[in-house]
């Protein structure tokens, strides 16, 4: 008889990722980590490893993985401290309903609690920033803990799940199944296809009643996959789109019925037609502060139609008239087999107006502006590379004017608004897709919280585009102060910035300033070509003191909203932050 | 007339924008942790458990829990929602005494020094149903169970005379009829 291959608990793991279809790990070795990443080399496998050079890239890199390609990654972190520097990656990811599976290293079992050399409680720090959590005790729960971490992490409203392996589990010779099943008696992802039938009809009855209806698409509609049917109800009763930041691309931003992004920063159509409709027709986003700003006056002569996957989205931020609970593909499949075309020329209209008094703009003189460099990136594009960003202002004007006619190529962090996220994620999106344009846009800011990660993408010869809109401020913030704090600068001067152009040579990508606005494209072209060769980073020295607008103040209402800057002194925003 | 109860005791003064009195019941998996997460969907949202029961289920895996609860009325529905939403949480219903028995316990510790005080004291206890678990020379340990309210009024006579401690076990709920809890 053939001698029972042994494996230990680690190369049980290992099997089961791969099994899975996990295609890359991403992550950052250390000794309670030690067997699982032997066991990397000891199992033969498909998945491919990616040293990372601080562990919330790892994160950000499984996050930008994820948002390419609607697949979960893994992080494989060590015990302590490796494990706390995931914290803000995880976070980035729950917040904004993206896959994720994080795996821990931890002290050996008979330590835990006794302060043990980086010993940290991760399993209970995290909890309130993953989908669900594990601390593995015994050796043979790994296949089953593992299959089960994906399945969450995957189904319904997608997020980040956490496993913390001892060393001694991991370690230990493993003879349990490793094809055990599933065990989750509180967990029913398929419920979401068991859509009512009455709220489906008594939202066809609002659509039928309608003069003037708008879809607020969000990233529920983009993770149902549920483009088509979006298209068909939209283009059916001739109903205007916006979308929210998440959701860029679910709907064609070069639509002529879109409208493009809503909210703080939103387009001013967007914003106007959210004022002025008698039906809101929300797939998929959960009414975030950010787009919906004073609560009680928002849709106040409006309809509200909800539709969302996740029930606690119910009545969390605005009572619905209908509720929709369920996914937004298999809701809008239905919906649309009881709608007939309504008669919106007069609302079309009048939104097309909107869209001419109140464009997109920014001043063509007196220096170099990010709307400008923006611009030009989605010509040079076509408007089909993967755009990552930060946090700030940047994001504002990226989203504003990169318009996105396809799901999963905008990849920015939303709920958490995490600095940092840009540049890794656009890493995690290049693995993913090897074949696609992909660009981070970042901030000066944003940029050199993560920014060793160039040595992983050097290392890894990537064709990233790393594009610094560099003002020397930390813009946002300082724009706040502007508006709402007489202007006193605080905590904003980014004073010491290096030259990023040279210090991406110093890692090895190729480095290129651009000062000029007759130069921006040049230089676009110029690193579309260099990236052949590796990460190209683009240093645009912008304007320091320029503000975004539209601009709705925090926990204002939709109608307060600011086209251009103010002309009075303005009342600090009461809202949320 | 009556004297101060022990801090333990005390009764937080009524407030309008809090809701007090309302049980949910859980059914979850009897694992380590599991508390932990459902405290924290009430800690984040400010709300306060007055009162918790956990045991294990009679099919082991599972545990059944009974929290009573205070907070902003308003998120109540959110915060059922969100306790069903975790992964450990096989269901969670609200209860209200219309449609379901609650149960409550209180262990009281009396001071009774002289035969009067202490047959007034037993007058009150058998008046309530309860039993005298403990009885020393100067002390007397009492057992009183029913509703919260009934409880309530017990420990609110009780406290004529010097209750040393009380200890409650907190509200358990059962869904009348055959519907299940």
């Amino acid at each position: 008889m053939a001698k029972q291959v042994e494996l230990d608990g680690a190369q049980a793991l290992i099997k089961t990722l791969d099994e899975l279809g996990i295609e890359y790990i991403f992550g950052y070795s250390g000794g309670a980590a030690l067997p699982i990443f032997d066991a990397l080399e000891t199992v033969k496998s498909n998945i491919k490893f990616v040293l990372t050079r601080h562990e919330q890239g790892a994160t950000h890199m499984a996050d930008g993985y994820a948002r390419a390609t609607g697949k979960p990654a893994v992080v494989l972190v060590t015990s302590g401290p490796g494990a706390g520097n995931t914290i803000t990656g995880i976070m980035t990811a729950q917040m904004d309903s993206v896959p994720m599976i994080i795996i821990t290293g931890q002290q050996v079992t008979w330590m835990l609690g006794k302060d043990a050399f980086q010993e940290a409680d991760i399993f209970g720090i995290t909890i309130p920033v993953v989908k669900h959590n594990y601390l593995v005790r015994n050796t043979n729960d790994l296949p089953r803990i593992a299959r089960e971490a994906y399945h969450i992490a995957t189904t319904g409203r997608p997020g980040p799940v956490l496993i913390d392996v001892p060393k001694n589990v991991s370690q230990s010779p493993f003879s349990g199944d490793l094809d055990a099943e599933i065990d989750l008696p509180g967990y029913h992802p398929d419920e979401a296809f068991d859509i009512d039938d009455d709220a489906i009809e008594q939202a066809s009855r609002l659509i039928a009643m309608s003069k003037r209806p708008v879809i607020l698409a969000g990233h529920g509609a983009m993770i149902a996959g549920a483009e088509k049917e979006l298209m068909q109800l939209a283009t059916t009763l001739g109903c205007p789109v916006t979308n929210t930041l998440l959701g860029k691309g679910v709907f064609p931003e070069t639509h002529d019925l879109s409208l493009g992004m809503l909210g703080m920063h939103g387009t001013a159509y967007a914003n106007k037609a959210m004022c002025e409709c008698d039906l809101i027709i929300n797939i998929g986003s959960r009414f975030d502060d950010r787009i919906i700003g004073q609560a009680d006056k928002f849709g106040a002569n409006a309809k509200i139609i909800h539709v969302d996957i996740d029930p606690a989205e119910m009545n969390k931020m605005i009572r619905p008239d209908v509720q929709v609970v369920g996914d937004a593909k298999e809701a809008l499949k239905r919906l649309n087999k009881q709608i007939h075309p309504l008669d919106t020329a007069d609302w079309l209209d009048r939104l097309t107006g909107y869209k001419k008094k109140f464009p997109l703009h920014y001043k063509k003189q007196g220096g170099l502006r990010m709307q400008q460099v923006l611009d030009e990136l989605f010509e040079v594009t076509d408007g089909k590379a993967i755009v990552t960003t930060d946090v700030g202002q940047h994001q504002m004007w990226a989203a504003q004017f990169y318009r996105n006619d396809e799901s999963w190529k905008w990849i920015s962090s939303g709920g958490a608004g995490t600095m940092g996220f840009g540049f890794p994620a656009a890493i995690g999106a290049q693995f993913a897709c090897p074949d696609d344009i992909v660009v981070a846009v970042v901030g000066d800011g944003g940029f050199q919280m993560t920014l060793c990660e160039l040595a992983t993408a050097v290392v890894n010869k990537l064709p990233v585009i790393i594009l610094v809109l560099n003002n020397h401020y930390l813009g946002m913030v300082r724009q706040w102060q502007e508006l709402f704090f007489d202007n006193r600068e605080s905590g904003v001067d980014l004073d010491g910035n290096p030259d990023f152009a040279k210090l991406a040579e110093a890692y090895g990508a190729a480095g290129l300033t651009v000062k000029r606005p007759a130069d921006v494209r040049k230089r676009l072209e110029e690193a579309l070509e260099l990236r052949k060769n590796g990460p190209v980073l683009i240093n645009a020295e912008c304007i320091k003191t320029e503000n975004v607008f539209p601009m709705i103040p925090a926990g204002a209402a939709l109608e307060d909203m600011l086209i251009e800057p103010p002309k009075h002194k303005m009342e600090k925003p009461v809202g949320s932050t | 007339m009556s004297k101060t109860i022990t801090t333990t005791d005390r009764k937080p003064k009524p407030r309008p924008d809090v809701i007090g009195g309302h049980t949910l019941s859980m059914h979850v998996n009897n694992q380590p942790g599991v508390l932990m997460r459902i405290c924290q969907v009430f800690a984040r949202r400010a709300y306060n458990i007055d009162s918790l029961v956990v045991s294990q289920g009679r099919d082991p895996r599972f545990s059944r829990l009974t929290l009573g609860i205070s907070g902003d009325p308003a998120g109540l529905d959110q915060i059922i929602k969100q306790c069903d939403k975790l992964v450990d949480v096989i269901h969670c219903t609200e209860h209200t005494p219309a449609n379901a028995v609650v149960r409550d316990m209180v262990l009281v510790k009396i001071e009774v020094s002289g035969a009067e005080r202490r047959t007034e004291v037993l007058q009150i206890i058998e008046h309530f149903g309860g039993k005298t678990v403990d009885m020393s020379e100067n002390s007397m340990i009492a057992r009183i169970e029913g509703d919260s309210e009934k409880v309530d009024s017990a420990i609110r006579l009780l406290s004529n005379y010097d209750i040393i401690e009380t200890v409650r076990t907190g509200k358990v709920v059962m869904a009348r009829g055959e519907q299940t809890t």
